[in-house]
């Protein structure tokens, strides 16, 4: 059947089962919304900065592990997602990210508003495309979608030439063909490594699990804690695995590395054997390299054989998605009835305890000072721990992360790798959107959240109602933090001198907003705020100069951890 | 560990990007292309490409892990201990003048160097052999009113079992 390229692009996208795209118009793209207008096959969120609908797709894509899809028109509307682009390659997010293009005779002419997207978001992508015939469009599309989704996901970019997507081609969707040399997924690792990783388990008298996103990435939740508790192991978690063992279960021992808990970090500096699936050893997580589980054998199980001995040597590498590399693990052990004993645990997981009880994650509570952690563990007490959380990136994600507890995947949305301040407000839309029955929180710092405020428009045009809990200290707060520890409290431009009144910001785009000042309206403001089905700011204005604490500094060992006033190592 | 060069192969998607892809990848990560050899193979939808770079056999391996995770290239091997035969082209122009002009004659014939051109002020050689072949000729001809040159990098052909 004949067919328009615009067309084809919204029968595509169904066939994908995309039911909400983000995005902004403009001239290379006119007919594709000419098109959504005639025929709105798939919901469009118009929101106010191409970055938003990026960050609004990956939230989207964190929240229900489909692939999140964005649409920006050519020059600087697709400029402007390629750092919402490089925020998901970095987290390994399925996105796929639509833009405009200059018709191809003018490719290279510096024709108006023309960039060469490909070329930029190359080493920001996991692939991309410029389409120059329309023949190729829906096969492009469909192995654009598969790409993004499989393996270790990521954001895929596919360029669409305005003549491209006006022409007119046959379009047979039985008929379209992918280019499947590179579309599967590796080989599955021999057998042998599980029994000798079974081997090292039972050998093991002090083991640890380490899990990161790739354990949610790879639906591989309930494999995990029974893993986990079939063998009795304790488990840390990276920031971006957050959520997929229970933090109130009693294994669980918080994040590992620069903010993670002592106890964590202890664990590591002591284990026997540490299990790392699904995560990465990113810096943050390791601190000092040389000193990082110095008495541990390594077994890392990644998707992505480039991740495995790059930042750590490991003695069991086995490449595989979490999910097959977990169920195959849980098989040996029933079959081999291998269970833990508590008696066999029993020192290991008193001396974490031991640790634990010796520095808990705390704070110190202030009569006339809000304490940001205060404002988060009220949050969790009120939502029950069932809100889903977004953040931005600073000490408010930090504070997110250490004082909610996060008991089910998917509940904790954070830029991890790339460390992108604006991305937890958009984040929250996408979540939203997918999830309209949960209570979606964006923990915003003041910096931040002014990097995406536009999109308080968005959410009153479609009635997204997020919920944004403001720690509002006046300052860029982390790199203050440092400024404080380590360049001699010289706070050079991290004080915000001027900032506007959120509450008067946020009523101008017609939301609900509330401030709380006082450490006893932490609760009401909260309660008030939070059940409402219109979105609401509450702005905290917080202590001023509190710190993240514990804090391994940079370049040092995980060992040595500042705990605010008191130096802790072992 | 010891640093050495390496020559790796790449079977790649005959498209006009992804030689970019190759090399962005190395050149984004720090790691320099010491020579790059590139042409459709026997089926012109597939593209061969050899590149030689230096390194520790740790760093080859996270390049080689990187390379892999390219959609368009299809296989990566490292050729560097394999059993291959290895050849490089190098495209030579000397200055004449009376003085050099016959010692670089019987240097030219000593040396297995094809004469391509040959002019009253300038002549073109041709050169093939390994690159340590190529190095060996390119220092020798240096003294005798070396002008410029042109070398192709290294092919490299594994033998078969």
């Amino acid at each position: 059947m004949k067919m328009k390229g615009t067309q084809i692009l919204l029968e595509c996208l169904k066939a994908e089962g995309v039911d909400v795209m983000f995005g902004y118009p403009g001239g290379s793209v006119i007919d594709i919304y000419d098109e959504l207008h005639r025929n709105p096959a798939v919901r469009h969120i118009l929101v106010r900065h191409e970055q938003a609908a990026v960050h609004a797709a990956d939230g989207y894509a964190r929240a229900t592990g489909k692939v999140g899809v964005a649409l920006a028109t050519s020059g600087p509307g697709a400029t402007n997602t390629v750092t919402g682009i490089a925020t998901a390659n970095m987290d390994s997010i399925p996105i796929v990210v639509f833009t405009g293009q200059v018709p191809t005779h003018l490719i290279g002419n510096d024709a108006f508003q023309e960039c060469d997207i490909t070329g930029i978001t190359r080493p920001c992508t996991k692939h991309n495309y410029l389409v120059r015939n329309p023949d190729e469009l829906a096969s492009t599309i469909r192995e654009a979608f598969h790409i993004a989704r499989s393996g270790r996901p990521g954001p895929v970019l596919v360029d669409l030439p305005k003549n491209v997507i006006a022409a007119e081609v046959d379009y047979d969707p039985a008929r379209i063909r992918i280019n499947a040399t590179k579309l599967s997924l590796p080989s599955k690792p021999s057998p042998k490594k599980y029994v000798q990783l079974l081997e090292m388990l039972r050998a093991s008298r002090r083991p640890l699990l380490m899990t990161g996103g790739g354990i949610l990435l790879g639906k591989a939740t309930d494999e995990l804690r029974s893993f986990a508790r079939r063998a009795k192991l304790p488990v840390t978690s990276t920031l971006m695995g957050l959520g997929a063992f229970p933090g109130s279960d009693p294994l669980f021992l918080g994040m590992p590395g620069m903010h993670g808990t002592y106890f964590a970090n202890m664990a590591i500096s002591h284990c026997d054997l540490l299990i790392c699936i699904g995560a990465r050893f990113d810096d943050r997580v390791t601190g000092k390299i040389d000193t990082f589980a110095p008495n541990a054998q390594i077994i890392h199980i990644d998707v992505d054989p480039s991740s495995i001995n790059k930042n750590i040597v490991v003695d069991l590498p086995i490449v595989s998605d979490a999910r097959g590399a977990l169920e195959n693990i849980n098989r040996l052990l029933k079959d081999n009835n291998y269970t833990a004993t508590d008696a066999e645990r029993k020192d290991w997981l008193d001396e974490i305890a031991g640790w634990k009880k010796k520095a808990p994650l705390s704070y110190c509570q202030d009569a006339q000072h809000i304490k940001p952690q205060c404002v988060v563990e009220t949050l969790h007490e009120l939502t029950k721990g069932k809100a889903i959380i977004t953040t931005e990136v600073g000490q408010n994600q930090m504070w997110a992360a250490q004082f909610y507890r996060y008991d089910d995947p998917n509940t904790f949305i954070s830029s991890g790798g790339l460390g992108t301040m604006g991305y937890g407000f958009p984040a929250a839309m996408g979540v939203k959107l997918a999830f309209p029955d949960r209570i979606v929180v964006d923990i915003a710092g003041d910096g931040s959240i002014q990097m995406n405020i536009q999109e308080m428009a968005t959410c009153m045009q479609y009635g997204i109602p997020v919920k944004i809990v403001l720690l509002n200290n006046g300052y860029l707060g982390m790199v203050r933090q440092w400024q404080e520890l380590f360049y001699e409290k010289r706070y050079s431009n991290t004080d915000m001198t001027f900032q506007p009144d959120f509450v008067k910001v946020a009523e101008a785009y017609g939301w609900q907003a509330l401030r709380a000042t006082r450490p006893d309206e932490i609760k009401a403001v909260l309660e008030q705020g939070l059940f409402t089905d219109r979105p609401c700011l509450m702005d905290f204005q917080v202590a001023r100069e509190e710190c993240v604490y514990p804090m391994v500094r940079p370049g040092a060992s995980i060992s040595e951890m500042t705990l605010g006033t008191r130096e802790m190592t072992n | 560990m010891e640093k050495r060069e390496n020559v790796i192969s790449l079977l790649v998607h005959n498209k006009p990007d992804v030689l970019a892809r190759v090399a962005g990848t190395l050149g984004g990560k720090g790691y320099n292309i010491e020579s790059l050899c590139v042409d459709a193979t026997a089926n012109p939808e597939i593209s061969k490409i050899i590149l030689t770079t230096i390194g520790t056999k740790a760093t080859i391996q996270k390049i080689e892990a990187q390379l892999e995770r390219l959609i368009d290239v299809i296989r990566v091997e490292n050729l560097t201990d394999v059993e291959t035969v290895k050849r490089e082209l190098a495209l030579i122009r000397m200055n004449l003048t009376a003085d050099n002009k016959n010692e670089l004659i019987r240097t030219v014939n000593r040396l297995n160097c094809k004469i391509l051109t040959f002019n009253s002020d300038h002549c073109v050689l041709e050169f093939r052999g390994t690159k340590a072949e190529v190095d060996r000729v390119l220092e020798t001809l240096k003294p005798l009113g070396l002008d410029d040159i042109a070398r192709t990098g290294i092919a490299a052909l594994e033998r078969k079992n």
